[in-house]
């Protein structure tokens, strides 16, 4: 930042700063605060007696605690982790070496295969989900995890592909180049050169891939339907909204703990995941 | 033994045609420098040889075996590239180890192979490093260093010290000269710059627009260039080109234009006199065009309006102009001249290089 009056700092940069952190971080401390209020406290009418909706004094686990008791969260969690993480490495696999070969292979209509392969990512899932629900009954795929491993990866590789496609073009071609005439094999320069090279990137589109398919929705209410096979946004949703009674501390207590191994993933791999968007390749 | 043969080499990228018919034997132990400006098509020769692009038609050998359709693994060629391409995840001994260790070496001969390359390069202290610890001339090093441990039959050099600023360029130079005599393995090398093709070179190629323009030792290009092209390339500052009619009085071939009257000297005219065209470039390097003093014949000597002074040191260099066209002449540092004078200058008869205006071929 140039040099300046500190006001303008402070007006300019810091305020506008706050503003935004506390736009984006209130909904998690909403949900913080709710998973861990007393049930009287959350369902007292607003004009009560010491009302105070962004503090509480008795906080309480309850709502952990009938989360693992009374639901199936645990298996939820399991199925959800199990689910994302399989078709997370199924969309890499094909996402890596998709993009390797529309970056640096030479074959006819790389380019319209590059833009086919876009496209189907712009089908929007809200139609897709159609066809693909008699697809998953005619394998009799219906209700298994295998029904969203399998269609998880219909918007996952394209993705995948897309971002390795665009690192790949950033890694120097003489560093392939210079292995094959070292003695290896373009497989061999792909595996012991490129993909080290790559490793941000492929990170960073892992990240992501597992943040979209732990947080899917669609797919999982249609193609899941016993309580024991469901993900933890279906599960918690279909679950702790019974008609229109919400149960708000469960629900709140359900989101928190979903959402924490997404953040942890995040702030895990954050520097990898910045180079990886970047596309630094430092020589 | 690296013996490489260039026969009717051609490149074809769609209409572009980049390389045209090439040929060349190059011998082994020698160092042969391709030179020319960007765009010539000394660069993908280079990358033909080394199996990097398909060649269009005909056949490269080395060692008398076409190796037109060989992966670049199974030439037995060592590149080292412009940006030095260190693989950025490996520290310098994986590095240097990787060719050994992809072509299956035993551990203690790797380790001898990378020590021992270290050792020629100065880098032994380095090997632990990773490539972005390193300044632009270490990695150079390493760069060299991988090429070195492959023991192969050719070296290939792509513009290995243009990304190094100038004193460590000039440095490397005498260092790869150095390394190639004591290694003696055979090596082409491609540059734009005509003092690393000069310096470096026992045989220089000049390429231009995909043609080879002449191939010769460094002194014969500079002392006898096949065309205009050459004789301007080769040579810092550049060669006067001055475009004159030939006339013949008295028995005496004269070259003459606006500001120029040169009587050619007899060996010159001779050659002239058998050639049809009567238009011609008149050719002299710089440093053979010198301020005239009372020996210097009437017949060689020019009047110049000092336009531009560059003093430096061990010479002056002199922008003149001469009639319509401009003057570099390249004099003794202890020459009393000012800017706006007009000297007389002479030119060495012997150094005059006679070009036809139309093909650009020397006569």
């Amino acid at each position: 930042m140039i040099e300046g009056a500190l006001w303008r700092k402070w007006v300019f940069f810091y305020l506008p700063m706050a503003l935004f952190l506390i736009f984006l971080l209130f909904p998690f401390y909403w949900m913080v605060i709710t998973s861990v209020r007393p049930d009287g406290e959350l369902y007292r009418p607003w004009n009560s007696v010491n009302y105070n909706p962004f503090w509480t004094w008795k906080p309480t686990l309850d709502h952990f605690r009938y989360l693992f008791e009374e639901t199936l969260f645990a298996a939820w969690l399991w199925n959800t982790m199990f689910i994302a993480l399989a078709s997370t490495a199924i969309s890499l696999v094909c996402g890596v070496f998709a993009g390797y070969a529309l970056s640096r292979l030479n074959f006819p209509f790389a380019g319209s295969l590059g833009t086919g392969i876009f496209i189907t990512y712009l089908v929007p899932q809200t139609l897709l989900f159609i066809p693909l629900a008699e697809i998953i009954r005619n394998y009799r795929l219906g209700d298994t995890p295998w029904s969203l491993i399998l269609t998880y990866p219909t918007f996952l590789i394209p993705f995948c592909t897309w971002l390795m496609m665009g690192y790949f073009k950033a890694v120097p071609k003489e560093l392939e180049e210079c292995a094959r005439i070292d003695g290896a094999s373009r497989w061999q320069a792909m595996l012991y050169i490129v993909i080290p090279v790559a490793i941000p990137g492929i990170l960073s589109a892992g990240i992501f891939a597992f943040t979209l398919s732990w947080n899917e929705f669609i797919y999982a209410l249609v193609f899941l339907s016993s309580p024991e096979q469901k993900t933890v946004p279906v599960g918690v949703t279909s679950e702790l909204i019974r008609g229109d009674v919400f149960f708000w501390g469960p629900l709140m207590a359900g989101a928190l703990l979903g959402s924490i191994p997404v953040a942890i993933a995040y702030s895990f791999f954050v520097e990898h995941y910045v180079a990886g968007l970047t596309g630094s390749v430092k020589g | 033994m690296g013996q490489v043969v260039l026969k009717g080499i051609n490149k074809f990228y769609d209409t572009v045609h980049a390389v045209k018919d090439v040929n060349l034997q190059i011998r082994d132990k020698e160092f042969v420098v391709f030179v020319g400006p960007s765009g010539c098509g000394k660069t993908t020769t280079m990358r033909m040889i080394a199996g990097l692009e398909a060649i269009s038609s005909g056949d490269i050998s080395i060692d008398g075996n076409v190796v037109n359709d060989l992966a670049p693994m199974d030439r037995d060629i060592a590149m080292v590239f412009q940006n030095y391409a260190l693989y950025p995840h490996m520290s310098v001994y994986d590095n240097m180890a990787f060719g050994l260790k992809m072509r299956k070496f035993e551990k203690a001969e790797i380790e001898k192979r990378v020590k021992e390359a270290a050792d020629i390069l100065g880098i032994g202290d380095l090997l632990k490093r990773k490539p972005r610890q390193l300044s632009g001339g270490q990695r150079q090093r390493v760069a060299l260093g991988r090429a070195i441990v492959r023991h192969p039959r050719v070296f290939l050099f792509d513009e290995p010290l243009s990304n190094l600023d100038a004193k460590l360029r000039v440095q490397m130079r005498v260092e790869l000269k150095k390394l190639h005599l004591r290694l003696g393995t055979t090596a082409i090398y491609v540059t734009h710059d005509q003092v690393e093709a000069m310096t470096l070179g026992d045989r220089v190629v000049v390429m231009k627009d995909g043609w080879v323009q002449q191939v010769g030792e460094p002194l014969e290009l500079y002392n006898t260039p096949a065309n205009k092209f050459v004789a301007g390339f080769i040579g810092s500052p550049a060669m006067n080109f001055a475009n004159v009619t030939l006339t013949e009085t008295n028995g005496a071939v004269v070259a003459e234009n606006k500001g120029l009257r040169i009587k050619l000297p007899d060996e010159i005219a001779q050659r002239v006199r058998a050639h049809s065209s009567r238009d011609v470039t008149l050719g002299i390097r710089p440093e053979d065009v010198t301020v005239a003093g009372p020996s210097d014949s009437p017949d060689l000597t020019f009047d110049a309006a000092v336009e531009v002074l560059e003093q430096l040191g061990s010479e002056i260099i002199l922008d003149t102009r001469v009639g319509d066209g401009m003057m570099v002449a390249s004099v003794e540092p202890t020459t009393k001249v000012k800017l706006h004078d007009t000297l007389r200058l002479a030119m060495r008869p012997s150094r005059l290089h006679v070009f036809d205006q139309k093909t650009e071929a020397a006569i």
